[in-house]
């Protein structure tokens, strides 16, 4: 029957066709090394995107009532290094705010909680797809970069920590976002070491991996600074 | 099919069945494909023909069969990516609970169903065909609404009782073949539903991709959390229409799998509207 044969024929193509595309899902591969670089440029463009389409300053996290919180046990934290990073002298502690800037700042937590304060109730992301809800306070980083008056070539932020040397870069519009902040409470206490203690990055508009714990230094770039995760492939943006 | 009814009789229903074919081929066939007078079958009243006087016509266009078989690769990929992103935190909900009901609730996949070998390899693969997955849905769709041919395909609510008359068919309960065009109600109804099934995949994605620039999309999902249990419900609604579709193809239409790699269909139901 004409059908018969020809059904068979076409059988042994779509066998063809769906040969690769099982051999692809198969075996976890990430690419290998040649199409594993171009994933990553790929990458590039969606960070691009992200960063001219998708960010802009207008559009702010929706903010939770407190009732709303995870229940402090619930918040996973997660470091680098085990036992958690502990700054030995609090009082000796102080962030560096250096690179392409007119006005380089040493800035005690002192001086950063003097800035203007800002408080919200938001959910976190994780990268790996969890969320919980905390509230966070802090100084904008907005401040702070206006405090250090970064240069024209200036275009990134690196932040570097003491856990580990995990550090990881910025885009300047969303370290200019109204809720990217430097914060040193965490559901209306001081941070703890757990959540970065005393100052880490925050801001519900970035995945988790990018808010970078313990500061040390935030340095202004020209060029775009890696990180940690970023250097090991997870998208550079990490935008939500 | 009785011998008396010759090819131009609209009475000529098809079998419902592959095995049914054969009588049907035992009939008198004295003309061959594309002759004058198979030019008269009444293909727009939307009756099948027997085989043997079946016309060859032209079902797909290119458009259609590249983005047909892009798709089908590009989702085993996405789906492939998918799983082994979900593989990072096995539920849905926020920390602490309570999850959505999930079957699959904080088991992993297993390594041959995932694209990526690690979290940060899935989701560069994720993201990378999301690109291609977009462009060629957006390609049919647009092709759709151009050419017209959306008339053919999409489900309306006069199909509903036709859907019904298709249905007793196949359960048997009524003897002849509904008239159809270029497909039946059934078939409209499924593929209408995998367009929607593919348009709310990729909202659902953007609303998991950017739930704060874009928290008005993901707020009509539900919150973070429903969407990202939406977009992961999608895959078996994917995989379930799969199945039933390919084994539909061969069981019952195993020409329109030719008509869909090289544009032109000759089996039971010709025609064209």
């Amino acid at each position: 029957m004409t059908d018969r044969r020809l059904s068979r024929r076409d059988l042994f193509r779509l066998g063809l066709a769906a040969g690769p595309a099982s051999l692809l899902a198969s075996c976890g591969w990430d690419g290998g090394p040649h199409l594993a670089p171009k994933l990553h440029a790929v990458s590039k463009v969606n960070d691009w995107v992200g960063e001219k389409l998708f960010l802009s300053a207008d559009r702010l996290a929706p903010q939770y009532p407190r009732s709303q919180r995870t229940a402090p046990r619930d918040f996973p934290a997660y470091s680098i290094s085990h036992p958690l990073p502990v700054v030995a002298d609090p009082a000796a502690w102080a962030l560096e705010v250096k690179g392409l800037v007119a006005q380089p700042q040493r800035l005690t937590l002192a001086m950063i909680q003097a800035l203007p304060r800002v408080t919200y109730t938001v959910k976190h992301h994780c990268v790996e797809g969890w969320t919980a809800i905390a509230t966070w306070t802090g100084a904008p980083l907005a401040a702070v970069v206006a405090m250090a008056q970064p240069t024209d070539a200036a275009r990134y932020i690196r932040f570097d920590s003491f856990d580990h040397g995990y550090f990881n870069g910025w885009d300047l519009k969303s370290a200019m976002h109204p809720q990217s902040i430097l914060a040193y409470a965490w559901n209306d206490r001081p941070l703890t070491p757990a959540h970065g203690a005393p100052l880490r990055v925050y801001a519900p508009i970035k995945l988790g991996y990018k808010l970078t714990k313990f500061l040390t230094a935030m340095t202004f770039t020209a060029e775009r600074p890696g990180g940690y995760w970023e250097n090991q492939g997870y998208p550079w943006l990490g935008g939500v | 099919m009785t011998n008396d009814t010759g090819p131009e009789t609209p009475a000529a229903q098809p079998e419902d069945d592959a095995a049914a074919v054969p009588s049907a081929a035992t009939a008198p066939s004295t003309v061959a494909p594309g002759d004058a007078v198979l030019a008269s079958v009444p293909v727009a009243s939307g009756v099948a023909v027997a085989p043997g006087k079946r016309p060859l016509v032209h079902r797909h266009h290119w458009l259609v069969r590249v983005t047909h078989w892009a798709n089908a690769v590009l989702l085993v990929g996405m789906i492939g990516s998918g799983l082994q992103i979900y593989n990072a935190f096995g539920h849905f909900g926020r920390r602490g609970g309570p999850f959505f009901p999930n079957p699959f609730d904080g088991k992993p996949f297993p390594r041959w169903a995932t694209l990526g070998g690690w979290l940060a390899g899935g989701l560069n693969w994720h993201f990378a065909l999301a690109w291609p997955f977009v462009l060629t849905g957006a390609a049919y769709l647009l092709y759709l609404v151009i050419s017209g041919e959306w008339r053919s395909l999409l489900f309306r609510p006069r199909d509903v009782p036709r859907a019904i008359a298709m249905q007793l068919y196949y359960l048997r309960l009524r003897k002849q073949h509904p008239p159809q065009g270029k497909h039946n109600a059934l078939q409209k109804g499924a593929y209408s539903f995998i367009l929607l099934l593919g348009i709310l995949s990729v909202l659902s994605g953007f609303a998991i991709y950017k739930p704060a620039q874009l928290s008005w999309l993901t707020a009509l999902f539900g919150g973070y959390e429903l969407a990202r249990y939406w977009h992961f419900w999608a895959v078996f609604l994917f995989l379930a229409f799969t199945l039933v579709h390919v084994t539909l193809v061969l069981v019952v239409d195993p020409a329109s799998l030719r008509a869909m790699i090289t544009g032109w269909y000759r089996g039971r139901f010709p025609s064209h509207d």
